[in-house]
């Protein structure tokens, strides 16, 4: 069970987080391993959300939650009073559930973030559009078209888009929040295949419900159950010698 | 890359401080416009408490005397007769629109609706004159007075036209939108499984509305009638061109009256040439501020209490 | 016996309602037909295109372009100072306040402010111009057509930004952007078409008031020249022509009753078509 993690790049200690009175995260504990692919697993409701956005701070915006307890990324405490929380989350990129694309075309969508962080000139910006929107796997579909507005790309194009756009402001990690749920098969296929030629340049943490896509991708596997961590290991060994009864139950099928 | 990051920050930060510092100036506004008015009024509150000049009739300028007690009267004669005639077409509206209209309707309505609440105050001022004034002149005050004369509140001394019933009618029209869209917004956020619970035990539609929706909705709705009562209570040109404007108490719905808005806006030119009658003014528009004030904290906190209890 | 009467309350009680809701119709419907059937004869060229000429309040020639002009600079130079700092406060409300209790005693404070009549403003108004040592003039009617703008420009705009999705903010926080950032990039962007519906809705409200630009701003026959002169305003015009005896003044007066109303229903109908028409980029 204690499989320690050599070089983690984010260590969760003691993490809780509680909506109102309700505790959402009850003293969650574990490392995460650089450039590799982590999936945070469990039934709906279990916190796995909650835990992904508490980790570049996204939980705080939501009105009367509270958050104790530590995230080390780097080695520093995200949570930490002198921290500047842009910088956390200009280093620690977000994918959502569903693409939202900014108000904006596509060629500004992912030239927002390089603007933000002072990139004005149009040839340096052109560079960093493309090389995101390969990256992405968007670009041959849209080269032609970058200053229509995103939102007339099709559902699937415009979660890769959010990808290129998170991708370009060059983050160390990639939070992943169910980002194929709202796709059909071969748009949630794409992403896929570009989050494990991502890894190994980024420290990517995915929240699935989606068993067979975390057996797919997963290098590393924590299974959160209503609110708690219960094991966490390499993939191979929960998938294949799951210590808990819970664990064994959840990938039984016999757990919702 | 670092100095470029503090420099973000800084600006976030001042932005942050200048914009709070807007809203803490807008928030303070009220109060602001409060004291400013007071300090205007003192001349004639130090001669003579507030109590007095509210309770007192006597209106001579020239002579000192400044009693606001037939313009409170006219004001609340006025005002209430307004919401006598509004109230029950507005809430059968607004349960027509949240209950049985179809989407369509609804769709059509609204804006006819937001068109009636953009109307300026002297257009329903030249419509009072030009309609509703003649017809009460014509029509109403004749008929009435035959039939209905021997009760003091329907005695018709006053054949213009121009009166209390006059400017009900016209402010009843202008606070039409306000009670409309603010019922029909508590009326909607009643939950949808309650309905389905009562029309699940066979009660009709309106059965349903009146035990369960117009129950639930209740303190919404009254907060709704209040909003418009305070609307209508400062209202100002509409009135002032309808109501006849003499300084006295009125007796029956045909009496002429002069309302609180109006006795500012009639006497704005003269307030600086005789003395006291500046701090007079100010000291009316400083009572309707806060009556107005204090009818709409109580609709606000009510309301606010109506949709969260609801949902 | 028992059904019988439920399903007779039913069908008197939605025929009072269907009877309100034209009666509610109706009144509006009356009310745009009077002025138009008053107006329209009264209505000539001359009137929308010269300044009273003398004995024009005894019905001889002239027209009230003083009073379309006056209320068209007014209102746009309110609308201009009270745009930055509602906008100002929206976003703080929005993107920068934190929940608590002072928050929601600000947005009651607000509230109110909505609410005060458009008379005590115009008081107001008089009592800064006081201090200030200004007379009636088109800057007393600035400032007092700017505060009483003010709060239906929060009003209005509060509700545009309420329609932001929280989503598209979180999209550019994750991506580190500050408060201002998001503010400026996105939310603006996204909140464009709405806020200008604001701004032409505060128009609206601010050209038809009459009541506090009475103090402040004055009346007079000529055009308006400079900010510390009076000015003459439409709503204004209607009201002092009505009040003459003359029976040609009078029908002038409704003849700028319609211009008046035709300008607010323009700025009502413009307000929704170019919302529409911006929307190109907006998230829905």
């Amino acid at each position: 069970m204690d499989s320690a993690i050599n070089d983690p790049l984010i260590q969760i200690q003691g993490l809780n987080v509680a909506y109102g009175s309700q505790l959402a995260i009850r003293d969650v504990s574990v490392d995460i391993p650089a450039q590799q692919i982590t999936a945070i697993i469990g039934p709906s409701g279990c916190g796995k959300t909650t835990l992904l956005r508490s980790i570049s701070r996204l939980t705080e915006l939501v009105d009367g939650v509270r958050v104790w307890g530590k995230i080390l990324f780097d080695g520093q405490d995200v949570y930490a009073p002198d921290v500047d929380v842009t910088e956390v989350r200009k280093r620690i990129g977000l994918l959502a559930q569903r693409p939202f694309p900014l108000p904006m075309s596509i060629y500004d969508n992912v030239a927002y973030g390089p603007r933000l962080y002072g990139v004005r000139q149009r040839e340096a910006l052109n560079a960093i559009v493309e090389k995101e929107l390969r990256a992405a796997g968007l670009w041959d579909e849209v080269k032609d078209r970058l200053h229509a507005p995103a939102t007339a790309l099709s559902i699937g194009q415009q979660q890769r888009l959010c990808l290129a756009r998170g991708l370009a402001v060059e983050p160390d990690v990639l939070l992943c929040d169910e980002v194929t749920s709202a796709l059909d098969p071969i748009s949630a296929q794409r992403i896929e295949g570009r989050l494990v030629e991502l890894k190994t340049n980024y420290t990517i943490i995915l929240v699935t419900h989606v068993l067979r896509q975390a057996r797919r991708l997963a290098d590393y596997v924590i299974f959160m159950y209503l609110g708690e961590l219960i094991e966490h290991g390499p993939a191979e060994q929960i998938f294949q010698h799951p210590q808990h009864p819970k664990t064994r139950a959840y990938l039984a099928g016999e757990l919702y | 890359m670092a100095h470029n990051q503090n420099l973000r920050r800084l600006k976030d930060r001042s932005a942050g401080h200048v914009m709070g510092g807007l809203t803490w100036v807008a928030a303070t506004l009220v109060i602001a416009i409060g004291l400013a008015l007071l300090a205007r009024a003192q001349p004639l509150l130090d001669l003579q408490p507030l109590g007095s000049l509210l309770t007192s009739s006597e209106w001579s300028p020239l002579r000192g005397q400044f009693g606001f007690f037939p313009f409170i009267v006219g004001t609340l004669a006025v005002t209430l007769l307004a919401m006598f005639l509004a109230v029950p077409p507005c809430l059968l509206t607004a349960i027509y629109l949240a209950e049985y209209a179809p989407a369509r309707l609804r769709q059509s309505v609204k804006p006819a609706i937001d068109v009636l609440a953009g109307i300026p105050s002297v257009v329903y001022g030249v419509w009072g004159t030009l309609t509703v004034v003649p017809v009460i002149r014509d029509y109403v005050t004749p008929w009435v007075s035959r039939t209905l004369g021997f009760i003091p509140l329907f005695r018709a001394d006053n054949p213009t036209g121009y009166g209390v019933l006059a400017g009900g009618v016209v402010l009843a029209v202008m606070v039409f939108p306000i009670i409309i869209s603010v019922t029909e917004e508590v009326i909607r956020a009643v939950p949808f499984g309650m309905r389905e619970a009562a029309l699940a035990l066979g009660a009709t539609r309106w059965q349903m509305i009146k035990t369960v929706v117009l129950r639930r909705a209740r303190p919404g709705v009254i907060a709704a009638v209040v909003l418009g009562f305070s609307r209508a209570f400062g209202e100002t040109m509409a009135v002032m061109m309808v109501t006849g404007n003499v300084a006295q108490i009125p007796r029956s719905i045909f009496d002429p009256a002069y309302t609180l808005p109006a006795l500012i806006a009639n006497n704005y030119g003269e307030m600086m040439s005789i003395p006291l009658y500046d701090a007079a003014l100010l000291a009316a528009a400083l009572v309707l501020l806060i009556v107005v004030l204090i009818f709409t904290i109580i609709a606000r906190i009510v309301l606010a209490q109506a949709i969260k209890s609801a949902a | 016996m028992m059904k019988i009467n439920k399903h007779l309350e039913e069908r008197i009680m939605k025929g009072l309602m269907v009877a309100s809701l034209a009666l509610v119709v109706g009144s509006l419907v009356a009310i745009l037909g009077t002025v138009l059937a008053k107006g329209l004869p009264a209505l000539n060229w001359a009137m929308l295109t010269q300044t009273p000429k003398g004995g024009y309040y005894l019905g001889k020639e002239g027209g009230i372009l003083n009073a379309i002009t006056g209320s068209l600079v007014l209102v746009a130079a309110a609308t201009a100072l009270s745009f930055f700092p509602a906008l100002a406060v929206v976003l703080y409300l929005h993107l920068f306040a934190k929940h608590n209790r002072l928050l929601d005693l600000t947005r009651l404070s607000l509230d109110v402010l909505w609410s005060v009549p458009s008379i005590v403003y115009g008081a107001f108004g008089f009592t800064l111009m006081l201090m200030l040592g200004l007379r009636a003039s088109l800057l007393g009617g600035i400032i007092a057509l700017a505060l009483l703008e003010f709060p239906v420009m929060i009003r209005t705009m509060d509700e545009v930004l309420l329609m932001v999705p929280h989503e598209l903010k979180e999209v550019s926080y994750a991506m580190g952007a500050t408060r201002l950032e998001t503010a400026v990039r996105v939310v603006l962007r996204q909140a464009a078409p709405g806020l200008l519906t604001a701004v032409l809705l505060a128009c609206g409200r601010g050209i038809g008031d009459a009541a506090s630009v009475l103090f402040t701003a004055g009346y007079t026959d000529r055009m308006p020249t400079t900010l510390l002169r009076p000015v003459a305003s439409l709503p204004l015009a209607v009201f002092f022509q009505l009040g003459t005896p003359v029976p040609q003044v009078q029908e002038r007066a409704y003849a700028s009753a319609l211009v008046l109303t035709v300008i607010v229903l323009a700025l009502s109908l413009g307000a929704r078509s170019l919302t529409r028409r911006l929307s190109r980029h907006i998230i829905h």
